[in-house]
């Protein structure tokens, strides 16, 4: 039987790449000692397929993957907990369900994500001016073609992602921090917020990235592959302890 | 002085900029957060290289464990930065920080380094200028952390002299303590003067104080080393446990978010080497040798393997193969139900005969691909000469195992500017991988032997520290030979190292303390990781040495005397002077030593000195080959090592 994973990604931990997170749930899987099938050949390996990638650097609140067991009385709710327990501060499984036979992958069932994206100042400061975030913002959606310049394994690439883009407006986090709001197609090609913020002239590295929604459509109508609910275990972020003193203590340099 | 409580959002707003983020992040499991009271004692171990290369290293994770298991003691963790990190820090003003709160180095009591290899030497100086404190001992102020190094660099300590404020020979598993205990008192009488804090951790044993200790010097020569006061020990010994099973550490060993190298479980199954490899610093230096219980063995990687999740162990020593009873301990692990049969075991330095194979075979049932072996040196009468005595016979006898039991690559590792090497030596090393070569094709088509060549470098405190290295030039030259005879040869390739990094190896292995200002110059200049060949440059050293007035030939390329006072002399490994040279004859003759495990003791020093021994489960040596004894054990038959008549030896 297949059981169906949401995670959340959240804290210091952002900052591994989707590789380092298939490790991590492999040993957690092994921890776990969950009943998981293997793989055929000379280097067997855990069957358990990732969904898209998670630029490193974003938060998530809402990662998938799907795994294989070889047993088909798996308790779904304590693999959730035994999971979360062997996998690092800030990530945690949120839900899990019994994926029915047949079940697009998760590859090729979500058709778009969406994103919130705080900004930066060159102060180390977030952007707090919401005006402008709903001016940006509005201007972007007014124009027909955003024209974004990449290197891509060397090559410089220049493509028209605004057919990528379905929404993007100023919107605040509870605290009232302002961020973009950015719906974004992962077809034909799953555009990255770092992207969109080439777009919107922002420095990419001071941007605050975190992936709220992931939606599939298999009626037409978005929805999340698992939603989250009362027995949802959702963390909140790790908090990280905030500067006491400031002195002039740093390196001289050669 | 204050500091920052925590550097963490000034280090993530730079991780963006970086390669690899995830080095920078801490979060291993394993790690331990924590609590800072003000009469905490805290250290920080930095590893003096990047993350990947330092996360592993079982000596420094045992320390951890230990310092945070002490009541009112912190350990925190650090790595050097990569060169873009640092790049990002300096230009952002964010000194070195730790990885389990992002506290600014300086903040630390002690500043403790792991020393597993000469060329992070210049790495050792950037951190410390990174974490805001002056490089040169001499000008740190008692706000200033103590700088101290461990690891078996530790045993030429004085190239680093000038920058480390102590250093801690031989094991730490004991001495950590009373380390701390000494900088607690300091700390409580209000941090004072930090000559008095020295002299105090001078008078631990195992602790050196290079500031106590005058070099007076005779041209390029060493005419004395003398310590300034009554108290302070002329040599300072190692440290040595006697009872490794009193040590199961780590307990909890750190697993990374991110991949590093030996990403697997590593258990310790015993420290010290008896085969007396006449190169090898690390089989001098950690005698004798001292077993874990095997129950103790099986237990660490029963729970080891179920905390981290890992489906890989590695069984970690000098020569695992040479552990009492492996065989047994291998198959308990493999038959464990717990590891439920997708776990795989393996052995660093596999012994060169088929009986090593064999256990090898049994414990990598999948993914054969590559076994390595290293016969060192490429005709018997230069394996006599380095004391690694492996006959022919059983190196084609385990390349034939191998291969028979499909493997399909075998990897030959060899020393080439050993002493007495002449061209025959080196191209015996073609000869062979040409013999194991034609010895795979019998067995399959795709058999490959690759033999890789390392330049030798003389370590301090063994016998061949007296020895004129080879010269850039001549060994470079000696690889071309090779590689000409090489390209002749089906299905064997040859792979190098940069003779240059072997030059600056030597610089920093076998200088004294004059070789620090070059250290400092080097780095000055730019040159941080210079283990990484796309950050070395030979000339930085060269150009520093010249500015020094200083000559490559006096410090590497010549041989020394015997009665010369070489600058390692005042630090004590165990080894009696007179056996390290006689056993420096030995080789020159072309004789061999046998292991000591199974044949007489000829009073090295180490456990004589110590009032320690050996610790075997068994003094029978395994079965099979000539065990690397060159002696045919199994038969019980002729023994073809010869042996001087100098040597007691029955």
């Amino acid at each position: 039987m297949k059981l169906r994973i949401r995670f959340q990604k959240l804290g210091k931990v952002r900052w591994i790449s989707h590789r380092d997170i298939a490790r991590c749930v492999e040993r957690a899987v092994r921890r776990a000692n969950l009943p998981v099938a293997y793989s055929e050949g000379f280097s067997p390996r855990p069957r358990i397929s990732f969904g898209l990638a998670l630029p490193t650097g974003a938060e998530s609140l809402a990662e998938y993957l799907d795994i294989d067991f070889a047993a088909n009385d798996v308790d779904t709710d304590a693999v959730g907990a035994s999971l979360s327990g062997g996998l690092p501060v800030g990530l945690d499984v949120t839900k899990t369900a019994v994926l029915p036979v047949g079940t697009a992958s998760l590859q090729e069932a979500v058709v778009s994500c969406r994103w919130e994206i705080g900004v930066f100042a060159a102060n180390d400061g977030l952007i707090h001016d919401t005006a402008w975030f709903a001016d940006a913002a509005q201007k972007l959606m007014a124009a027909d073609e955003v024209v974004v310049t990449r290197e891509r394994k060397g090559a410089i690439v220049t493509d028209d992602i605004r057919p990528n883009i379905a929404a993007l407006s100023a919107e605040a986090r509870p605290d009232g921090t302002p961020i973009f709001a950015a719906q974004l197609h992962t077809f034909p090609r799953g555009i990255r917020p770092a992207e969109l913020g080439i777009a919107l002239d922002l420095p990419v590295a001071r941007l605050d990235v975190r992936r709220t929604h992931q939606w599939i459509a298999p009626d037409g109508a978005l929805t999340e592959p698992l939603e989250l609910d009362e027995r949802s275990n959702q963390c909140l972020p790790p908090i990280t302890p905030q500067p006491l003193a400031v002195v002039g203590v740093g390196p001289t340099g050669p | 002085m204050t500091h920052e409580a925590t550097l963490w959002p000034r280090v993530e707003a730079l991780l963006a900029n970086v390669q690899k983020p995830a080095r920078y992040i801490g979060c291993e499991d394993g790690a331990v957060v924590p609590s800072y009271e003000p009469d905490t004692v805290s250290w920080l171990l930095v590893y003096p290289d990047t993350y990947e290369v330092g996360l592993p290293n079982q000596g420094l994770q045992i320390l951890y464990e230990l310092l945070n298991e002490t009541p009112a003691t912190a350990a925190e963790r650090s790595y050097a930065p990569w060169t873009d990190m640092e790049q990002q820090m300096r230009a952002n003003g964010v000194p070195l920080f730790s990885l389990e709160t992002h506290r600014p180095a300086a903040a630390f009591d002690l500043l403790a380094f792991n020393l597993s290899a000469e060329l992070v030497y210049t790495n050792l100086l950037n951190c410390i200028d990174l974490a805001g404190v002056p490089v040169r001992a001499a000008d740190r102020s008692p706000a200033d952390p103590l700088v101290c190094a461990g690891g078996h660099c530790t045993f030429n300590p004085e190239p680093l002299a000038d920058f480390v404020d102590f250093f801690v020979i031989g094991d730490g598993e004991e001495v950590i303590a009373e380390i701390t205990a000494v900088v607690r008192a300091w700390k409580e009488g209000g941090r004072a003067d930090r000559a008095d804090v020295l002299r105090a951790l001078a008078g631990i044993s195992g602790v050196y104080v290079p500031s106590l200790y005058d070099v007076v010097y005779d041209g390029h020569l060493i005419a004395s080393v003398a310590p300034r006061h009554a108290d302070v020990a002329t040599r300072v010994d190692k440290r040595t446990i006697a009872d490794l099973g009193a040590w199961p550490y780590p307990k909890n060993q750190l697993v990374p978010l991110t991949e590093v190298v030996h990403d697997r479980l590593n258990v310790e199954i015993f420290r010290g080497c008896t085969r007396g490899c006449r190169f090898c610093q690390a089989g001098m230096i950690t005698r004798p040798v001292r077993e874990r219980p095997a129950a103790q063995v099986r237990q660490m990687v029963s729970d080891g393997l179920k905390r981290t999740g890992y489906d890989e162990v590695t069984l970690t020593s000098l020569s695992s193969a040479d552990y009492s009873g492996i065989k047994e301990v291998v198959g308990g692990i493999i038959d464990d139900p717990a590891c439920s049969g997708q776990v795989s075991v393996s052995l660093p330095s596999l012994r060169v005969d088929a009986f090593t194979v064999g256990i090898a075979g049994e414990i990598q049932k999948v993914r054969r691909t590559g076994l390595t072996f290293a016969p060192e040196a490429g005709t018997w009468r230069m394996r006599q000469v380095i004391n690694k005595l492996i006959t022919e016979e059983d190196l084609y006898s385990a390349v034939d195992a191998a291969f028979s039991q499909g493997w399909r690559r075998v990897k030959l590792y060899f020393l080439i500017g050993l002493p007495t090497e002449t061209d025959d030596d080196v191209l015996g090393i073609a000869e062979l991988a040409r013999r194991c070569a034609e010895i795979g094709r019998r067995h399959t088509k795709a058999a490959t032997v690759v033999a890789s060549v390392g330049g030798f470098v003389p370590k301090p405190q063994t016998p061949f520290q007296w020895f004129g290295q080879v010269g850039v030039e001549e060994l470079q030259r000696r690889i071309w030979l090779l590689k000409d005879e090489m390209k002749k040869i089906k299905g064997a390739q040859l792979k190098w190292h940069d003779p240059k990094a072997s030059l600056a190896e030597g610089l920093a292995s076998r200088g004294d303390r004059r070789m620090g200002a070059v250290i400092e110059e080097v780095w000055r200049n730019g040159g941080v990781f210079q283990e990484w060949s796309e950050c070395f440059q030979l000339d930085r050293w060269l150009a520093a040495m010249d500015k020094h007035g200083l000559s490559p030939d006096d410090h590497v390329f010549r041989h020394r005397e015997r009665g010369e006072i070489l600058p390692w002399a005042h630090i004590g490994a165990g080894l009696h002077e007179d056996f390290l040279w006689d056993d420096w004859q030995d080789a020159l003759a072309e004789a061999g030593l046998p292991d000591c495990r199974w044949t007489p003791c000829y009073d090295c020093g180490a456990c004589t000195e110590f009032g320690i021994e050996h610790v075997v489960a068994s003094n029978v040596p395994p079965a099979g080959g000539s065990q690397g004894t060159g002696q045919d054990l199994a038969s019980g038959g002729e023994v073809p090592v010869k042996l001087l008549a100098t040597r007691a030896v029955s």
